[in-house]
């Protein structure tokens, strides 16, 4: 059938007509070839716009359409939607894009109308090689991955759980829980972390839809949206699961201590244990690298101790292969590490800590039972808390940590209900902008606490006067009095920033998503698309994606749960037809489109000798078809006979 | 005409002061900060304020000893080290008269040593220093530089060398290109 | 042997005369070619800046353009010789309209510039190109022990063109201990001194001397070095005076980095300009040879 085509150009209001003669387009446009009709419009993808094009396909059997206007991210689905309820193939559609790569790159107009011109030519000759295609239709299997047991990952999987479809939690620590477990009392609120949080971990370990498996990590990742292949490697225990009934005498018995990482260093634990007391599940797991008998070959006191029998030595990694539908990640942040800031006397001088450390000190089951004391066990009289330690700082991380306001002014909450200690805030701004955030800045005011508007210049203990001796001596700028001064107090938390986990890239590749600048996972679109990423099929939720309270954490957690389930609800996943095409008859079988492909969507055929492409898993990307010797592959929608027409329809 | 922000901006050494969120860690470092009438992060609070006169007639930029501490720790990239000497040389060519510090005093001494020698005499620049400002003063400072002089580290005979001539060309030359600006 | 362009620095031939004399005294034995830049003036200093910024760079550019004639690396020992010449460098570099500017004024005296100088330190290169584990091999006069106090002051550490690390800078303290000895903690090493401010501010700089010093007395050193001619002077001429201001009895000798590698070189006190400092050495000297002379009775 001879190409019958339309050509839209869009106004835009005026991000288009502002700069490009959307007319002079129009009437350009008019005399190509194959033209039949061509129009310039405010704004196409309105109803009306849309109706225009619809219109036009019915009165005037239009069977190839060109519009003129944003980027393809925001409106081909739009446009191509519009051509297939007109009954034209949504694939005989094209996009000039004269926005994001013309009118709102220059401000002449006379180059903008130029280039746009050239824009709409290469795109009128192009859709004239367009072919129709097919979209196809995967299943989705039913069930979820949800890798992280902290609160986010806790959540999800409940959420999702709930609906009755199986959920597997991959959590790579003995228990679930994350840093909310270490906390003490959370803002704005002040609940008590454990408290809220402990009932939803009993729920994770006991709910009939979820597969618990803790000291497990993600080893290897496969397929596509719908249809995940997924390795989980279960680290050894060496307890028996089965077996143990969480009485923790092997713990209490446990000749050999190790410093805690649940308590940030400041207490210890056994090589044997489980990580605090309200761990889910509550068998405990053997340390390897600090156990005598893996060490040495000695001692086996658990062993010996325990009534049930459950201590096995032999045990070994299993791993285990699950099938999934959709993978949340919810691996959540790593606290930043101050010791690079010298001068503020991180590891260097005593009595200088970090929030994370205060939190376990002033948590009732922490190293000191609650007790707010000095390295040598006195009680503090004063004490500094410093905000944006490693955030806001361009050496360190440029963002804002979000939370570490809200943080800081619960602690010094905390300090005034626990002592009788003088409290200072050093702070750039104040950032309380949640639910009763701003209520809870007032309430601390109002409490005692000092806040001083200044970002610490350096912590020292070179005492200039006799009250500085043998203090920790902050000096700064107090900005809203204009001076220099030096408050000498006792101890200094340092408000650290929510960075990353240290591992995050290799689990971005082990996902295939990505990350932004500031290192954090990707979210597909920052205002419109929080939870999803560019990789169909996996989501993420909580501060893996970017520092956030709890609240925020929840509704994230629950609105990757809800994706997921619309996704299962729906049970099948359209994908995409522009993939690439391989003709056996030419393929000889060399395997470079294979090695070049970065999405793993080639395999190759042993009794053929042929490669063949998964049409799920392939993104369209053309790498194959560039690497192809023998130009064996082509894409569909991206041919060589379309991509040379657009460029002669621009050139010309 | 720029605005004053503008101008500094645009100015080398005071690229980064629109980033500035007056943190106040450049005044916190400061060795000096409590002698300046108005502290780095206040000076520059006031350069965006458009308060050029009173900017450029403080005293504060001449305390600056370039110790670059602030620079270091700014976390915006400000250099307000940079910015200081910017400010200095701004203020002198403009012809602000700064009271309540001598350094401009001190320094024009040691530019009209380089201008006579070539290189700096330090003694010949001490001495019109304090002709110039304080000669009383000169006689506490006998003891330190009697002994310098008796350690033979205060030569009373300058060395002129022949680069003395080319400077002043120099300067004849760079007087010429601004005026054709 | 490593060949360099040499600018000494108006104050290497006054104030700072042991700098001038050490560094000329241990090039040879360390294989530098020290060639000083024929007929270099003043590179300006902060003072030309802070009242002609435009001038001032021009006249750093001047002696840039005869360092770049040599075609080697320009190395200066002097702290504030660096920081304005590095920066003028940098400067020129990133800015082509100044560049242009400055090459005009410079034809008139036959002369021009194309940024391809490089600038450096001499702590820098000393550390670097030489080594503090080669000047160890070549150490006659071991320090043994000598309790030293390496102070840094700003402008070899900071600006970011400094090398080392700003905040807790090693290198001298490395350097010290390849020479046999021992560089004490001294928490305010990279102090500012007060600089050119001596001056016109004496009281102001007197009390950032006085911390220097007392700091470096508190941790038990013998002595104190520097590599800068301004903070040598400071701490070392003025030290009686910080004495009489603030009633203390501080009697700290305070050597150039460079005079006390010609010691540990073997090199004799007059040629390294040890008789110009202020606060007499002898103490030092004499406890380096002390300890040698036990040594060798075997007490």
């Amino acid at each position: 059938m001879e190409p019958r085509i339309g050509v839209y150009v869009c106004h835009c209001g005026s991000n288009i007509a502002g700069t490009v003669d959307v007319e002079e387009v129009a009437r350009f446009a008019q005399d190509l070839d194959s033209v039949v009709v061509a129009r310039a419009y405010k704004f196409m993808c309105s109803e009306p716009g849309q109706d225009l094009i619809k219109n036009d396909i019915k009165e005037l059997g239009l069977n190839r359409v060109v519009v003129a206007s944003c980027s393809p991210t925001m409106h081909e689905p739009t446009f191509r939607r519009a051509c297939q309820e007109a009954g034209v193939n949504p694939y005989l559609f094209e996009m000039a894009n004269i926005r994001e790569h013309c009118s709102w790159v220059t401000e002449d107009k006379q180059e903008a109308t130029e280039k746009a011109n050239a824009l709409v030519s290469g795109a009128v000759r192009r859709v004239y090689y367009h072919q129709p295609l097919e979209t196809r239709e995967v299943p989705v299997n039913a069930n979820t991955l949800v890798v992280g047991g902290g609160i986010a990952g806790i959540q999800a999987a409940l959420k999702v759980a709930d609906s009755e479809h199986k959920v597997y939690l991959v959590e790579r620590e003995p228990s679930v829980g994350g840093h909310m477990a270490q906390l003490d009392k959370t803002f704005p609120t002040l609940d008590c972390s454990a408290c809220i949080l402990t009932p939803k971990m009993t729920l994770v370990g006991s709910h009939p839809y979820i597969e618990l498996m803790t000291y497990s990590q993600v080893e290897e990742v496969s397929g596509y949206i719908g249809n995940f292949k997924v390795k989980i490697r279960k680290k050894a225990r060496y307890v028996d699961e089965d077996k143990c009934t969480g009485c923790g005498l092997c713990q209490t018995k446990c000749p050999w201590k190790v410093d805690s990482e649940f308590e940030a260093g400041l207490g210890k634990r056994k090589a044997i244990y489980t990580p605090f007391p309200q761990a889910v599940p509550n068998i405990p797991v053997i340390d390897k690298e600090h156990c005598a008998y893996f060490l040495k070959g000695t001692c086996r006191l658990c062993e010996k101790l325990c009534e049930a029998k459950a201590i096995d030595f032999e045990q070994k990694d299993k791993i285990i292969e699950v099938e999934v539908g959709s993978i949340i990640l919810a691996t959540g942040f790593n606290v930043f590490d101050p010791t690079p800031i010298y001068q503020y006397g991180y590891k260097r001088l005593d009595n200088v800590i970090t929030s994370l450390e205060f939190e376990r000190i002033v948590n009732s089951s922490g190293p000191t039972d609650g007790n707010i004391v000095l390295k040598d066990g006195s009680t503090p009289e004063s004490i500094a808390i410093i905000h944006c330690v490693g955030s806001r700082d361009e050496k360190y991380h440029e963002y804002c940590s979000r939370v570490c306001c809200m943080y800081s002014m619960k602690l010094a909450h905390l300090i005034k209900e626990h002592t009788e200690a003088e409290v200072y805030e050093f702070y750039i701004d104040i950032r309380s902008f949640g639910k009763g955030y701003e209520e809870f800045y007032n309430r601390v005011q109002n409490e005692g606490t000092i806040f001083i508007r200044g970002r610490p210049a350096e912590i020292t203990n070179i005492a200039e006067k006799p009250e500085e001796e043998g203090k920790l001596i902050i000096q700064f700028e107090d900005t809203l009095i204009g001076r220099q001064r030096r408050l000498p107090v006792d101890m200094v938390i340092l408000s650290v920033a929510l960075e990353p986990q240290p591992d995050v890239e290799a689990v971005a590749r082990l996902f295939n998503i990505s990350r932004s600048a500031d290192g954090f996972f990707l979210e597909r679109h920052p205002k419109l698309d929080p939870v999803a990423t560019m990789t169909d099929g996996i989501f993420v939720a909580g501060c893996c994606q970017s520092p956030k309270d709890i609240p925020d954490t929840v509704a994230q957690a629950s609105a990757a749960a809800a994706e997921v389930l619309a996704m299962i609800s729906k049970g099948k996943v359209e994908i995409e037809a522009a993939t690439a095409v391989i003709n056996e008859k030419i393929c000889s079988g060399c395997q470079t489109c294979k090695l070049v492909c970065p999405f793993g969507a080639i395999s190759f055929e042993e009794e053929k000798e042929v490669c063949r492409v998964n049409e799920a898993l392939c993104k369209g990307c053309g790498a194959c078809v560039g690497g192809c010797p023998s130009d064996a592959i082509s894409l569909n929608h991206f041919t060589n006979e379309q991509i040379v027409a657009q460029m002669e329809g621009m050139l010309v | 005409m720029k605005n004053f922000v503008e101008e500094i901006a645009a100015t080398p050494g005071g690229e980064n002061i629109r980033a500035c969120i007056q943190c106040g860690i450049c005044t916190g470092s400061c060795p000096v900060a409590n002698e300046m009438e108005y502290p780095p992060r206040e000076i520059i609070a006031m350069i965006r304020a458009g308060m050029r006169d009173e900017v450029l007639s403080s005293n504060s930029m001449w305390y600056c000893l370039s110790c670059y501490m602030c620079t270091v720790r700014c976390p915006r990239g400000v250099k307000p080290t940079e910015l200081a000497h910017a400010l200095e040389s701004m203020a002198n060519q403009q012809g602000f008269r700064v009271k309540r510090t001598r350094t401009p005093a001190m320094y024009r001494s040691f530019v009209s040593s380089i201008k006579g020698n070539g290189r700096v005499h330090e003694f010949g620049m001490m001495f019109r220093y304090y002709l110039t400002t304080n000669p009383l003063a000169a006689l506490k400072m006998l003891p330190v530089g009697l002994k310098l002089f008796l350690r033979k580290r205060m030569p009373l005979i300058p060395k002129r060398v022949k680069g003395k001539e080319d400077l002043s060309k120099l300067r004849q030359k760079l007087g010429e290109i601004r005026g054709r600006q | 042997m490593k060949y360099y362009s040499y600018f000494p620095g108006c104050s290497s031939e006054a104030t700072a005369k042991g700098l001038g004399l050490s560094v000329q005294a241990i090039a040879k034995p360390l294989d530098m070619e020290l060639i000083e830049l024929d007929d270099w003036t003043c590179c300006g200093s902060t003072p030309y800046g802070s009242l002609d910024e435009r001038e001032a760079i021009l006249v750093a550019a001047r002696n840039l353009a005869l360092a770049e004639k040599t075609g080697v690396d320009l190395i200066t020992p002097c702290s504030s010789c660096f920081v304005t010449l590095y920066g003028a460098n940098l400067r020129l570099k990133q800015h082509t309209q100044l560049m242009r500017e400055v090459n005009e004024a410079l034809a008139v005296i036959n002369l021009e510039y194309h940024g391809e100088v490089r600038v450096r330190q001499l702590m820098e290169v000393i550390f670097r190109d030489i080594t503090p584990e080669v000047i160890a091999s070549k150490v006659k006069r071991p320090l043994n022990g000598l309790k030293v106090a390496p102070y840094y002051g700003c402008q070899m550490v900071r600006p970011d063109y400094g090398f080392d690390d700003p905040e807790f800078p090693q290198s001298l303290d490395i350097l010290v201990n390849s020479l046999g000895g021992e560089a004490v903690p001294y928490p305010l090493k990279n102090r500012c001194c007060g600089g050119s401010l001596i001056i016109p501010e004496e009281g102001l700089a007197l009390g950032l001397i006085r911390k220097l010093l007392e700091n470096a007395v508190e941790n038990c050193a013998q002595c104190i070095i520097t590599p800068c001619p301004l903070c040598q002077m400071n701490l070392d001429a003025y030290q009686s005076k910080v004495n009489s201001k603030f009633k203390t009895n501080c009697n700290l000798p305070v050597l150039f980095t460079s005079q006390l590698i010609g010691i540990a070189l073997g090199i004799d006190p007059i040629s390294l300009g040890l008789n110009t400092n202020i606060v007499s050495p002898s103490k030092v000297l004499d406890y380096i040879s002390r300890v040698k002379q036990e040594a060798k009775s075997g007490t």
